[in-house]
């Protein structure tokens, strides 16, 4: 026992200071500092941003007076009454005089049109502004034709309210959904993350120690199982150490942001008020995930002999985690779909799926309990069969990755008595 | 603490790589390991470690099995060389030696005698990737000899090592030795076998073709080797009968004899003829023993 600790520790000290721990740390820490403080930071530069003018050309002035008017309360642009051609005009935008020049005629039907001229057409930012502008002027144009009083016109856009109420009274309200929603989300991201980040990680650690030949000295002093789980369980402290980091810089930034201006960040997120078991489950649920893939990961880790090969070996991982992401990113709006809760079973997915499930969905706890049963009877299972793939498989060398190397890795450290 | 293997048979799946192998290792003693590549020494010693599970035999060290639970009695130096690159020495050394058992502070000062010993005191803080391939096989060395081991297992300890570098870690197996160690080692080297062990065995595609002492295996072989220099023709000492071999050299000839008595008769065949320069009767080297046993096989 005490040897595993030592390898943990090893793991763990060797990750933590290495220089690509230190780079995705502090990335990550800056890239949370900025969303945190996205607000002050877009405000900083709008201040800056000119108001852009557009001149607007046209034999109407009632037209003019009605589009100035629609845009009083858009400080980001401005329509200006060109009187000159508009060959003068189109001059003057490509002097940077004006950010643009609408024309504005009258179409067949009697009805405003109108041609937008700019230096570049891609930032569809002003000429969407203009369209709407234009939209406008058009129906009060039309409505002021056929003679519609404009309070009906009004009501007619105006948005239908409809509440959402729920009958059953254990089911979340639309509040509640609105907020786990949210945690849902962040959730199902940083387990993709770490899968892929930390499972990578650990089946290179493997594969480095094998492709350097120091893994005939370590299985002659450590049993391969203790080995396998020390490393497992040293980048799981990394990982630890990592995220600890990450949500107490991100902590610190909301406090922040928060005495800023509103922390919408976080109702964004639905953090505000979170069910404490919510929380529970998500952390069951990532260690149990956790486990699940980094089990696999060293089963797979073990079975190549250079570093090369390792990226090959984890597709098929790859493969199942994006596929359970997918399905978690579809499953968000239909939680209740049968597909999902069918595949909430599969242990491989469940971490995402089920904890979406007992997120958003009111279920039964016999089903978390028996998908946390196969979950763990899977790690158990996997445990069992990759340490003696393992075993095996540190002894192997020469060309691999493919599935026969399963066969004879098994056959290496099969007991024949 | 003697290491025995009866009967020890490893096959995978229908290649038989080790047969029916039966070793007593006694203690405090250096036995060597002869074979020629692929002939099952790296799988013994890996079923000795228990690294892998032998398909048929027992094998037993002080009555009992060899498991986890005595790594910090037993020093292992693999074949394949292999060392945390980007680890510096000592680290790595305090790393392994912790392994198997040792203190950090006992590691400390038994690393320091080591690097010492092996003139390399100045490398303790470099990376081991920095190192040449010579001085990483003595970082390799010490990590196997570090925590005091009461078995060693060296699976070729001196190959690519400079004279120099393979005299001092002879003197270190001899030292260990002295020193209570038992010590099994590899090697296609005659001549480290031949100079530093006393028992040893020859395998051959699995099978020990020769085993037991040098002195006897030496004595039992039989055949003798004769050198001749003379200032005469001596083509004629290949027909005679009892010879088995002969080998031209510039002034003279190197012949084989059946038996000891061969030789005088060869002796008073050459008096007489001109003048002698040398004729020195010798023992067979372990050289021609293995040649004729693991090359007979091959007809």
């Amino acid at each position: 026992m005490n040897k595993f600790f030592i390898m943990m520790g090893q793991t763990y000290k060797n990750r933590v200071k290495s220089k690509s721990f230190l780079i995705t740390t502090i990335v990550t820490i800056a890239l949370i500092f900025v969303l945190t403080n996205i607000q002050s930071i877009i405000e900083t530069f709008s201040d800056v941003d000119e108001e852009k003018k557009v001149a607007v050309l046209t034999e109407h002035g009632d037209w003019y007076e009605f589009l100035a008017g629609s845009v009083e309360m858009n400080d980001q642009l401005a329509f200006e009454k060109y009187e000159g051609s508009l060959n003068d005009a189109k001059t003057k935008v490509e002097e940077e005089d004006y950010e643009s020049v609408v024309q504005v005629e009258q179409g067949a039907d009697g009805t405003p049109e109108g041609t937008y001229y700019a230096n570049q057409i891609a930032n569809t930012g002003s000429s969407e502004a203009v369209r709407q502008a234009l939209q406008q002027l058009k129906v009060q144009y039309v409505t002021e034709q056929a003679d519609v009083d404009p309070a009906v016109i009004q009501q007619m856009n105006a948005p239908i309210s409809l509440e959402l109420v729920a009958l059953e009274d254990s089911a979340k309200t639309a509040e509640e959904l609105e907020q786990t929603r949210g945690l849902v989300y962040v959730m199902l991201f940083f387990m993709y993350f770490s899968v892929i980040m930390y499972g990578q990680m650990i089946s290179t650690e493997v594969a480095t120690e094998k492709s350097s030949r120091v893994m005939e000295i370590l299985i002659s002093s450590v049993s391969p199982v203790s080995q396998m789980f020390a490393k497992i369980l040293g980048i799981a402290l990394l990982g630890l150490t990592q995220f600890g980091i990450f949500i107490l810089v991100g902590y610190i930034g909301i406090q922040q942001s928060k005495d800023i201006g509103d922390g919408s960040l976080l109702d964004f997120f639905g953090f505000t008020n979170i069910d404490p078991s919510t929380v529970v489950y998500a952390v069951v649920f990532f260690l149990l995930g956790y486990l699940l893939y980094a089990t696999l990961a060293a089963t797979l880790g073990s079975l190549v002999s250079r570093l090369e090969d390792a990226q090959q070996m984890m597709a098929p991982m790859m493969m199942l985690v994006v596929a359970g992401f997918m399905i978690a990113m579809f499953g968000l709006t239909v939680p209740d779909a049968a597909f999902i809760t069918v595949s909430s079973y599969f242990p491989f997915f469940t971490p995402l799926l089920m904890f979406l499930r007992v997120g958003m969905l009111d279920i039964p706890v016999w089903e978390v309990a028996l998908s946390l049963g196969i979950l763990v009877g899977s790690i158990a299972l996997l445990g069992w069969i990759g340490a003696r793939i393992y075993r095996g498989g540190v002894l192997m060398y020469g060309k691999s990755s493919s599935l026969k190397d399963l066969k004879t890795a098994l056959q290496l450290s099969k007991k024949e008595h | 603490m003697t290491l025995r293997l009866e009967k020890v048979t490893k096959k995978f799946g229908s290649f038989t790589a080790v047969n029916e192998l039966s070793l007593e290792i006694p203690e405090k003693q250096i036995f060597g390991f002869l074979g020629a590549n692929g002939a099952g020494k790296t799988t013994t010693f890996r079923m000795i470690l228990g690294l892998l599970d032998q398909t048929e035999g027992e094998i037993s060290w002080n009555n009992g099995e060899i498991g986890y639970d005595q790594s910090h009695l037993i020093g292992y130096l693999p074949e394949e060389r292999g060392l945390y690159p980007k680890l510096k020495v000592q680290e790595q050394l305090i790393y392994l030696g912790k392994l198997r058992g040792m203190k950090k502070t006992d590691a400390l000062k038994e690393i320091d005698a080591w690097l010492e010993r092996f003139k390399v005191p100045e490398y303790k803080n470099k990376k081991v990737e920095e190192l040449s391939k010579g001085n990483q096989q003595k970082i390799q060395f010490i990590s196997a000899v570090l925590h005091k081991p009461k078995l060693l297992i060296l699976d070729e300890p001196f190959s690519g090592l400079d004279p120099v570098n393979v005299e001092m870690l002879k003197k270190a197996v001899v030292d260990l030795k002295e020193a209570g160690t038992s010590i099994v080692f590899s090697s296609h080297r005659m001549e480290h076998v031949e100079e530093l062990c006393e028992s040893l065995c020859i395998l051959h595609h699995g099978s020990p073709v020769v085993h037991g002492k040098l002195k006897e295996i030496k004595k039992s072989y039989g055949k003798k080797n004769i050198r001749v220099l003379a200032d005469f023709d001596t083509t004629f000492l290949e027909k005679i009968s009892g010879v088995t071999k002969y080998k031209p050299l510039g002034d003279g000839c190197e012949i084989q004899v059946e038996r000891e008595e061969i030789a005088s008769s060869i002796f008073e065949q050459l008096y007489g003829k001109g003048f002698v320069r040398t004729f020195d009767l010798e023992e067979p080297t372990l050289n021609d023993i293995f040649i004729e046993k693991v090359g007979a096989s091959y007809e």
